[in-house]
């Protein structure tokens, strides 16, 4: 039952996503291409962030509902969708009740100062499996340090992660990174 | 009656318009929030988007829908909550379900596969920022520095799953929060 599937591993990815943003890449990243991998590579999941930094809406749901359409069609696409935003809505249904409670707990404030440098941990890992696919997508092998290919990922890396800190909007970057990838290919460079 | 249902349809509508006018998600939405919420329709006040912060902070799930689900609970209850939560999911649904069909068609492209290439490397350098900013935000004592460490050889070299990975910090965080407790009290 595909769709099933979809909902509860995307109800899973959303329970246990704390942080907006990249926070729910690792997690996503591993189930995807344990239960999906044949449909939906590394490559797909990077080449959709860029996607997902140009369109509007919280990354989770992009996510959720890109994975989904891929795996389910559109029943699929809002199963996952679904799935991932329940546990933060019946979540803070509960928690909007007994706020101050909530807010004072020394439980709460303990299990998130584990979980907060738990997640750069985590997606420290999830980049560098990115980081694998852009530098060695045939696997680590020292012959691609022969490939221009190699040092033209490099540079543009490197241009991109200068603008990211002088806080160049993102879609800018994926725009200009669009353009050199394709100025590179149609000089026979790739 | 007709009031409420006239709330509610307000209620959608807003965060319609933020679902349909946030790129990048996370706090991108806070501001544009606080514009509608507060100074537009005065359902909450700044106080409560502090708040709002915090909580979304210590709960899972995207902030976009936290925040969605609390504004539209303190205006409307359940109901307001959940209109709250569809406005602002839609727009990205509808957008990204349609560009799944785009890419599909697409991909196979020459031009389309030069310009992922690129993409992909311009992608890692977004990653490397977005995690840099999340690890400037948290303390800087031992315990932090270890969980970080742990979680990423854990994951990435030992190759154990993330989720019992999550838990065992969120224990270990428990754990070492009560202990300096206990020595503080002593």
């Amino acid at each position: 039952m595909i769709y099933l599937e979809l909902f509860l591993t995307f109800l899973m990815i959303g329970a246990f996503t704390f942080g907006g943003g990249y926070a729910m890449l690792p997690l996503m990243q591993e189930q995807v291409s344990q239960r999906w991998g044949d449909i939906i590579s590394q490559e797909t999941i990077t080449n959709f962030i860029a996607v997902s930094e140009s369109t509007p809406g919280p990354f989770a749901i992009n996510m959720a509902t890109y994975v989904g359409s891929e795996v389910g069609g559109l029943l699929g696409s809002a199963c996952a969708t679904l799935g991932v935003v329940l546990p933060s809505f019946v979540i803070i249904l509960i928690v909007a009740k007994c706020y101050d409670k909530f807010r004072n707990s020394s439980v709460v404030k303990g299990c998130m100062s584990g979980l907060k440098p738990a997640v750069v941990g985590l997606i420290a890992g999830a980049i560098l499996s990115v980081l694998a696919d852009v530098f060695f997508p045939a696997g680590l092998q020292w012959s691609v340090l022969q490939t221009p290919a190699f040092y033209l990922s490099a540079g543009i890396f490197a241009v991109m992660l200068v603008l990211a800190m002088k806080k160049v909007h993102p879609i800018i970057i994926v725009v200009l990174s669009a353009a050199l990838g394709i100025g590179i290919g149609y000089l026979n460079l790739w | 009656m007709k009031g409420r249902y006239k709330e509610l349809g307000k209620v959608f509508l807003t965060f319609l318009k933020i679902g349909a006018f946030t790129f990048g998600g996370g706090y991108a939405m806070i501001p544009l929030i606080q514009k509608e919420a507060v100074e537009n329709h005065k359902w909450i006040t700044d106080e409560d988007i502090l708040e709002i912060i915090a909580i979304a902070e210590s709960t899972p799930g995207p902030i976009a829908i936290n925040s969605a689900t609390f504004v539209g609970y303190r205006t409307c209850g359940v109901l307001g909550s959940l209109m709250a939560t569809l406005g602002v999911v839609l727009p990205s649904f509808v957008i990204i379900y349609a560009i799944s069909f785009v890419l599909r068609q697409f991909q196979s492209l020459t031009a389309v596969q030069y310009a992922f290439q690129g993409i992909r490397a311009g992608v890692l350098a977004l990653l490397c920022k977005a995690l840099w900013g999340m690890y400037k935000k948290n303390q800087k004592n031992w315990a932090s520095y270890t969980v970080m460490a742990g979680a990423f050889i854990l994951t990435a070299l030992l190759d154990v799953s993330v989720l019992p990975v999550l838990i065992g910090c969120a224990v270990f965080g428990l754990v070492t929060a009560k202990a300096m407790e206990r020595r503080a009290q002593q």
